[in-house]
């Protein structure tokens, strides 16, 4: 049984007075790609903002490689080697390509190189010079997962990394995410897309108003269709 | 009117213009950063110059050092300010933030003015920047030139160290989406308070800077405020070279000003606020915030 | 996030109206009666600041602004109205319409200037141009600049009543207040102060809606800043001084003091705001504290802990034991 990257055990989350998260239960294993699916407003962003501390009020257990985080500040949680991509992107309008990319620190030595990261990400560098704000939402969107894989992060949190983007660009993403997985990383995924999530991720989680419903492996896929597209309401 | 005079108060102009700059860029780093329109930084001004002097007369320490001591102190004391009062209006109308500052400014300078009353302590020109040179058109004070030189190296200093250094893009990405900085392992609310610290330092500094030009008054800080305040409105909160190209300019105007129509010197800094808050509301350089 | 004006609808059930009666009855009765316990100079003293702050609080309260150089309306008020009062021979109700004539000019200029602003903009903006009217009163040589306009007499009521007398001079300068104060109230709860509101809660709504937002913000500043002047020509007179202070920032900022003390928003709080602050003024100059020092320090407890102000929390916790009635 490889380690576990993340164990999460009833965890709760607020916002202000409002109770979002009901006691969730998941694990992430190391390697693993893991996708959290479920409808609009199911609660799958905030648990990612939980996990990573920005969602302020939270309580129960999530341990990360280890540690217990549930009390800890964001960039105490991000220095364990945990990235963040979110799903506004947050590529800094003030600053250039450049900046943006080598922007967050390096959290571990095996991040990766430039060299390898304008390979597999070309378009980057040759807007190296271009301000954030002028970059297409399929650029944008490679730029945080860009810095990301630079800084040596061996857990990634991706929010939705296709909403909004042509099938040509989802499709460049989906080589990325196998080039993570080819390097040993762990994904844990929010994504609607679930053609996408299907060809990408080891399991699923189903979300609905702030619990976990459901979990699916790749194997099972086929079988619970049914039942998948009406948590889904497709 | 002769040239002499005229570059005399143009000089003059481009002192005053120095510490409007100095002033004005720790008012819009904090700004930028948190939102709060620091009107303390007339005290730490304040402050900068009376620990100057409080170093030369308790402890017969002199102004070379005062230079790095006094800014470090005021610095500090703005910080523990920051860390136990100025923090609790983070979330509130930036307004809060205006009046709580304002408040803490009134309490320094009355407090001060309790203990040293208005007059005034001397505070001496150092030594190795006395006396001047004739340059011809006009009569140039070494010390003039040295707090000319020295603000420029300072203002243009914290110029570099926001726009090209990690640390400053650190600061830059902190004031657009602190959240997301965090999540990238970087302590935002340290930053925070050391580039509070920084601004605060300035003023500090500042003050060393002017105790032996304007020397050492409990209300020199408030005089100062209100012209740094409108310097930052005709500036615009946006842009750090922006602030210090419009205190400079602003200052030089107004020396000008004094050498043609003196009576009305001190309102042509209020007179151009005016015209640039009818045309330009977001000020010269300003973004919409 | 917006500054925390205390609503009116405590007062809008019928406890809350209620209770209002009373407290304006009280008001009343201490108004008629006060003169025989307290020095009638210091009452006169403190019903201008009272008017001024009920002033202030019509622009901050009503219209959400927050002025930063309020003294310039007030002290431009008392120097016109000290001026022709003394060297014209201005009958009494003369100099204070042209006190308020000269408020209502000075508010025209520097709302038309300000008034597009908002927030932190039009505080310093405010700010700024009082200190220009404040170099103004240094500069022109009327106002003798740190002697002030000294003497100014204060002349007869009509014709009829002479106001050297300080008993009359009291009478009509509370009379003057409480017309002030009804005026204010009456604009608070007309349609005019109702859009205000609006306004100031969801202005791009009410600019979709079709109102013109900017001429509604303008009249509420020239109405904050004429009263303003009315009482500061009042002070004049009364007083029979107009000086630097009066449009320097010291003044600007405590009035700002008073209505945060009393409760912003609220109809009495600038009341209640101006009469601790004044009375305190008065006390601790005497035993030589700094006062500064005291305000500020109030200053930051008020916006660290107690932001509704004295009528404001009284407010609050009124409207929270009235709905926990209503359940």
């Amino acid at each position: 049984m490889s380690s576990s990257v993340l164990e999460i055990a009833g965890l709760h989350g607020y916002y202000g007075e409002s109770h979002v998260l009901h006691g969730i239960d998941l694990q992430v294993g190391e390697g693993e790609v893991v996708t959290l699916i479920g409808r609009n407003g199911a609660g799958k962003t905030t648990t990612l903002r939980a996990i990573m501390g920005i969602l302020a009020k939270r309580g129960g257990s999530v341990k990360v490689m280890g540690t217990e985080t549930i009390k800890l500040p964001p960039e105490r949680i991000a220095r364990l080697g945990v990235g963040y991509v979110p799903e506004e992107r947050g590529i800094f309008a003030s600053l250039n390509v450049t900046e943006n990319l080598m922007l967050p620190p390096t959290l571990a030595p095996n991040g990766m190189g430039l060299d390898e990261i304008y390979r597999l990400f070309p378009n980057l560098q040759d807007r190296a010079r271009s301000q954030g704000s002028k970059l297409s939402g399929g650029e944008q969107q490679m730029l945080a997962i860009a810095r990301i894989l630079r800084t040596g992060a061996r857990f990634i949190l991706l929010d939705e990394p296709t909403e909004g983007l042509a099938p040509v660009i989802v499709q460049q993403i989906g080589r990325v995410l196998d080039t993570v997985r080819a390097k040993g990383l762990t994904v844990l995924m929010v994504e609607q897309n679930f053609r996408f999530a299907a060809n990408v991720a080891d399991r699923h989680y189903v979300m609905e108003s702030g619990k976990i419903i459901d979990m699916i492996t790749k194997s099972e896929i086929a079988g619970k269709m049914e039942r998948l597209e009406e948590h889904l309401g497709v | 009117m002769s040239a002499m005079a005229l570059f005399g108060q143009v000089l003059l102009g481009l002192i005053n213009g120095s510490f409007y700059a100095m002033l004005s860029l720790g008012l819009a780093i904090v700004f930028g950063l948190l939102g709060i329109v620091n009107a303390a930084q007339g005290a730490f001004y304040m402050l900068g110059a009376f620990v100057a002097w409080m170093l030369l007369q308790y402890l017969g320490i002199g102004y070379w050092p005062s230079l790095i001591l006094a800014p470090l102190a005021v610095a500090i004391f703005g910080i523990i300010l920051e860390r136990t009062i100025i923090r609790r209006v983070y979330n509130l109308d930036h307004l809060y933030g205006l009046l709580l500052t304002l408040g803490l400014f009134q309490i320094i300078q009355g407090l001060f003015v309790y203990w040293y009353g208005t007059s005034g302590q001397p505070y001496d020109t150092p030594e190795l920047l006395s006396g001047g040179h004739n340059l011809g058109f006009m009569f140039l004070p070494n010390y003039r030139a040295w707090v000319v030189v020295a603000s420029l190296i300072l203002c243009f200093g914290t110029w570099y160290a926001i726009e090209k250094t990690r640390l400053g893009a650190y600061l830059r990405a902190a004031t657009e989406n602190p959240t997301l900085v965090r999540a990238f392992g970087i302590n935002v609310p340290l930053l925070v308070t050391l580039a509070f610290g920084g601004g605060v330092a300035l003023a500090g500094i500042a003050g060393v800077l002017a105790a032996p030009i304007y020397q050492v008054n409990p209300l020199m800080g408030g005089n100062i405020l209100i012209t740094v305040f409108a310097v930052v409105v005709i500036g615009g909160f946006g842009s750090i070279l922006g602030s210090i190209v419009t205190g400079l300019a602003l200052g030089v105007l107004e020396g000008l000003s004094k050498v043609f129509y003196p009576e009305a010197s001190n309102m042509v800094i209020f007179a151009i606020m005016i015209v640039v808050l009818m045309l330009k509301p977001q000020g010269l350089f300003g973004r919409e915030r | 996030m917006a500054l925390e004006i205390s609503g009116i609808s405590a007062s809008e059930t019928g406890t809350g109206r209620g209770l209002e009666w009373l407290a304006m009855g009280i008001g009343v009765v201490l108004l008629i009666g006060a003169p025989f316990v307290v020095y009638p100079v210091f009452l006169m003293e403190l019903l201008c600041m009272a008017l001024f702050a009920c002033a202030f609080n019509l622009l901050i309260g009503g219209g959400g602004l927050l002025s930063f150089g309020h003294a310039a309306f007030f002290g431009g008020g008392a120097y016109i109205a000290a001026e022709t009062a003394k060297e014209f021979g201005f009958p009494f109700e003369l100099a204070i319409l042209a006190g308020t004539a000269t408020a209502i000019f000075l508010g025209l200029i520097v709302g038309l200037v300000a008034i597009r602003r908002s927030g932190l903009i039009f505080a310093m903006v405010t700010l700024a141009l009082a200190q220009a009217v404040y170099f103004l009163a240094l500069r022109l040589p009327f106002t003798h600049s740190e002697d002030g306009i000294q003497a100014v007499p204060r002349g007869w009521l009509f014709g009829i009543v002479d106001l050297r007398d300080n008993m009359a001079m009291y009478y009509v300068t509370a009379a003057i207040f409480f017309l002030g104060y009804l005026l204010v109230r009456r604009v608070w709860k007309s349609p005019f102060g109702q859009v205000l509101r609006a306004i100031k809660d969801n202005q791009p709504r009410m600019i979709s809606l079709g109102f013109p937002v900017d001429r509604y913000k303008l009249i509420n500043f020239i109405l904050s800043a004429a009263l303003a002047g009315t009482a500061g020509s009042l002070k004049a007179v009364a007083l029979g001084l107009a000086t630097l202070t009066d449009v320097d920032f010291s003044t600007s900022a405590a009035v700002v003091l008073m209505v945060l003390l009393g409760g912003l928003g609220t109809l009495m709080g600038p009341v209640v705001g101006a009469i601790i602050t004044v009375s305190m003024d008065e006390y601790l100059a005497g035993i030589g504290i700094p006062v500064p020092v005291v305000i500020g320090v109030i200053f930051v407890f008020i916006i660290l802990i107690f932001r509704r102000g004295i009528v404001g929390e009284f407010l609050y916790y009124l409207e929270r034991w009235q709905a926990r009635g209503a359940r």
